[in-house]
């Protein structure tokens, strides 16, 4: 066992010296390896702890949720729904719902308005969330002022604010009174945003909706496991903008990681000769090789995975930033718990790892099995 | 010192941080718990829906409460004019639905 150590460890000189005397090539490949580890861990460990989270917060988010469409956009619930929906079996809890958006000039940003019927907002007093205390300057006690879209100002005292930890869900929340809601949006009494609904057995949920469908047909449900499904499909490596983004650099990199490792240079061919004619065996010129192929790629792979989980866990994916705002002026301020995928990174370890390894490796084998002098003489 | 030496020493610095990431995971999310349980409560209410993840478009605010047409909200045919409307997929129940429809049809149109 030691002299096996000891051959290994001369393996990995030689095999040192030679990739040092192609510094700058090697450098650059390793460098160019680590970064797209990086990029690509960085967005596996993001999106798995984006949805992850996304999941375990919205598991208390209502069990349905009907809107009502007219032309197949989405229309206020007028009076009488309520009524009809409480008639349905199987219905346990149900609240019309106000909320809606407005769009704040001064800071050019999107707000949501919100009329929660659980929490005691005084009248004039509005809660609001930690980007808008932010973004805003607010505090409790100050005072702000909202122009309408019948064109009034309405002016508001700020309660509190909502706590920093919660900015995942609550960034751009305005929380106000019922009547302040109405009054300011101008919405007629008796109308509703949409209905909340909780159902008593939670296996009945899909029959409720379907006889809410049947009753009111002009309404459309939006079930909790929706809800879910959306988020768990958010970020989708399979889908939109992360693969086209991606493969075109996955390309790029394969061709040159390709062209370093399979095309064997004169210079390549003829040190694999001398090695050949000084008596080395076939193998230990193949376990050189092997080698420098798992040196480059492992140390590639582990740099670059630790590199992406100091970027999104402890600088909030900085390098994302620009990608997730967007033309947002509002963004939210929050810090990831780690949840990590151990399938994913066990597949980026084997796609790291193994192609490089065994592409430095095949053109190895047929100059090593050559004759020296047929190698030397290229 | 031996390069054989000098390279183990680096890959074991290496391999160890990587083993200290899953620790250092660990330790973050018991320490979060507790705010994400509030949050949670906080969640069920309120009654929200959505994360406050895109706050350019309404239907990017809330992608599930959005229904099919917010996208296209200025006419028709028009083009997504948000860069995170490219990120955000469609709600799942819009696209449940409209493939259903497709595969009832029997008859060509």
């Amino acid at each position: 066992m030691k002299i096996w150590i000891e051959k290994q460890k001369h393996l990995i000189d030689f095999t040192l010296a030679s990739l040092a005397r192609r510094k700058a090539k090697n450098l650059g490949l390793l460098f160019i390896y680590t970064l797209l580890v990086f990029v690509l861990a960085s967005v596996a460990l993001y999106t798995h702890a984006l949805r992850t989270e996304a999941q375990k917060v919205l598991a208390g988010s209502p069990e349905i949720v009907l809107q009502r469409l007219v032309a197949g956009r989405h229309d206020l619930i007028p009076p009488g729904y309520l009524e009809q929906i409480g008639r349905i079996r199987g219905v346990q809890k149900m609240e019309g719902r106000l909320w809606g958006y407005y769009y704040d000039s001064v800071v050019k940003a999107n707000y949501t308005f919100m009329a929660p019927r659980d929490l005691n907002i005084a009248r004039g007093e509005i809660v609001v969330g930690p980007a808008l205390e932010r973004s805003r300057g607010l505090a409790a006690g100050n005072g702000i002022s909202f122009r309408s879209y019948s064109g009034e100002l309405h002016t508001f005292i700020v309660a509190e604010a909502l706590p920093q930890a919660s900015e995942l869900v609550s960034a751009d929340l305005v929380l106000m009174h019922e009547e302040d809601f109405r009054a300011f949006f101008k919405y007629p009494e008796g109308h509703w945003t949409d209905i909340a609904m909780s159902v008593a057995n939670p296996q009945e949920v899909r029959n409720v909706a379907l006889k809410l469908m049947t009753a009111l047909p002009d309404s459309r449900p939006i079930l909790r496991d929706e809800v879910l499904r959306t988020y768990a499909s958010i970020f989708d490596w399979r889908e939109g903008i992360m693969l086209a983004l991606l493969s075109a650099a996955i390309l790029a990199f394969g061709i040159f990681a390709w062209e370093k490792a399979a095309g064997l240079s004169a210079e390549e061919k003829r040190e694999i000769g001398i090695l050949k004619a000084i008596g080395w065996e076939t193998g230990d010129v193949i376990k050189m090789k092997f080698w420098e192929g798992l040196l480059i790629s492992l140390l590639a792979f582990l740099l670059g995975y630790v590199a992406a989980y100091l970027h999104v866990f402890h600088m909030d994916a900085i390098v994302f930033e620009p990608v997730l705002k967007g033309w947002a002026m509002l963004y939210p301020r929050f810090t990831l718990p780690p949840h990590i995928d151990g399938l994913q990174v066990a597949t980026l370890f084997f796609f790291t790892v193994f192609p490089y390894t065994a592409a430095v490796l095949v053109p190895i084998w047929r100059a090593a099995t050559t004759d020296p002098d047929t190698v030397m003489r290229g | 010192m031996r390069p054989a030496h000098r390279v183990l020493i680096v890959f074991a610095i290496t391999a160890g941080s990587f083993v200290l990431t899953f620790v250092d995971a660990a330790r973050l999310r018991a320490q979060s718990e507790s705010a994400s349980a509030d949050t949670a409560r906080l969640v069920e209410r309120l009654g929200l829906t959505d994360p406050v993840l895109f706050t350019e478009a309404r239907y990017t605010r809330h992608p599930t409460q959005a229904d099919l047409q917010s996208a296209f909200q200025d006419h028709p045919v028009a083009f997504e004019h948000f860069p995170t409307g490219s990120l955000v997929p469609p709600p799942a129940g819009i696209l449940k639905a409209y493939e259903n429809l497709d595969r009832k049809t029997e008859a060509p149109d």
